[in-house]
């Protein structure tokens, strides 16, 4: 294809696409496109195409003229409902009729919404409760008052106390119930190792221990034999992945009711 | 007895959930009469009919998306939109209460129809045009802003006009199209 072909194909292929958003955003009988011989041009000139920017222009020119087929069956749908009537036809009787009779017609199709706009007396009682316990504007929008101290210093007990700052770090947390299970030496029944006098000192307990187990400072077993979860202590710890054992998560509930049945039996 | 006095309480409640405007747009859509009037929501909507026809009134359920079969499913329903309307046809007597000058009303009946007639979507100039034939230009643009604003007509970015929701639900298309061919027969 010589370079005076080729800007006349890319034209071409132009022309195609504009014409088709024309039909499309305008509403035009689809049917005044003639779908074949734009295949054909279509045809003609893909083996021609060369650069990325070419091949990509016809398939735009491919994907408007689908488009316009969609448009076309559309179309054909419409034109088999029973609403549909001769465009020219209507047009022309709304010509000719007068405002009147067309309102007259207009009349027996429309069907208007019916609303209410009507305030009740109870309605009425309410707003009024509401206005009387609603505060004036200053004072609802008045600034916060906010009472000015002096610079000082604070102490760490003074933090802990107003629960700024804890009392322990968590690593610490952590290094104390280690060391803990780390006493008993051998394995111990989970529930024994975490169960308490409290609730909440349980659910502190199990929380921690979900950590040792994570961070490999510990390590779960299961017995089959009496279906039981005891915990292990490891004198040295196995960091927190190891890449030759595949990482699961264990659930364990802990509940207030298991937590109350522990306890009268412990009791 | 306890049956009549619960579906009163019911009928009660679904009066003022469908009479009064709560959002921008009128009427209630099904899964709020749900949320007050609970899942036999259709049957209280049935008997409420019953009581409105009498006032030439009626609950319709209109579908946002496509239209809703003759027997629409309690899901098509809970999506569906629900509004009282005029049940039967206005009287030009009647009409005169409704607020509508009637070249408004007949400048509306002619964009409907030539929308409708045109497949859904018709370009402005091609509506104003139209209306400039029997309506002073003045008006014109000033009436396709009002049935536009009311909810009877859509304008895309592109100037095309379309039927908007309240065309779609007040106005009967199947009727007003063979009402106006019928002029010319």
């Amino acid at each position: 294809m010589s370079s005076k072909d080729r800007k006349r194909a890319v034209e071409q292929l132009q022309k195609i696409i504009e014409l088709s958003k024309s039909i499309e955003e305008r509403g035009k009988n689809p049917f005044a496109v003639d779908i074949d011989e734009i295949i054909s041009t279509l045809k003609t000139h893909f083996r021609g195409w060369k650069s990325f920017e070419e091949l990509c222009l016809d398939a735009e020119a491919v994907d408007s003229l689908s488009s316009i087929i969609k448009l076309q069956s559309d179309w054909i749908k419409d034109r088999s409902t029973y609403l549909y009537r001769d465009p020219f036809l209507l047009l022309d009787i709304i010509k000719k009729v007068s405002n009147e009779k067309i309102t007259e017609v207009f009349l027996g199709a429309w069907h208007p919404i019916v609303e209410l706009e009507q305030i009740s007396a109870e309605m009425l009682l309410a707003a009024l409760k509401y206005w009387k316990n609603l505060l004036p504007l200053d004072e609802r929008w008045r600034e916060p008052e906010t009472i000015s101290t002096q610079v000082g210093l604070v102490s760490k007990d003074e933090l802990v106390k107003s629960r700024i700052l804890a009392e322990k770090t968590f690593k610490d947390e952590l290094n104390e119930l280690w060391n803990e299970l780390k006493h008993i030496s051998q394995e111990i029944r989970y529930r024994d190792f975490v169960y308490k006098g409290t609730f909440a000192e349980t659910v502190r307990r199990a929380y921690l221990t979900s950590f040792l187990i994570t961070y490999g400072y510990a390590e779960l077993i299961f017995h089959s034999t009496d279906a039981e979860i005891y915990i292990k202590p490891l004198q040295e710890p196995k960091g927190k992945f190891d890449s030759k054992i595949q990482n699961v998560s264990i659930p364990i509930t802990i509940s207030m009711e298991d937590w109350l049945k522990w306890k009268e039996n412990k009791l | 007895m306890k049956r009549k006095t619960y579906y009163i309480g019911k009928l009660k409640s679904a009066v003022l959930l469908l009479f009064y405007k709560h959002h921008m747009k009128p009427g209630v859509k099904g899964w709020e009469l749900k949320k007050s009037l609970g899942s036999d929501y259709p049957k209280v909507i049935q008997l409420l009919n019953n009581y409105l026809s009498v006032l030439n009134l009626e609950v319709k359920a209109v579908s946002e998306e496509a239209e809703l079969p003759e027997k629409p499913t309690p899901e098509q329903l809970d999506k569906a939109r629900f509004y009282v309307t005029i049940k039967g046809p206005i009287s030009q007597r009647e009409f005169k209460s409704s607020g509508w000058r009637i070249d408004d009303l007949a400048g509306l009946a002619v964009a409907v129809a030539h929308i409708i007639s045109k497949g859904g979507k018709v370009p402005r100039e091609e509506v104003e045009n139209l209306l400039k034939e029997k309506l002073p230009e003045w008006r014109v643009g000033q009436s396709i802003e009002r049935y536009k604003h009311t909810g009877y007509l859509l304008e895309d970015e592109n100037g095309m006009l379309y039927l908007d929701w309240r065309s779609k639900v007040e106005i009967d298309y199947k009727t007003l199209i063979n009402s106006l061919m019928e002029i010319k027969e």
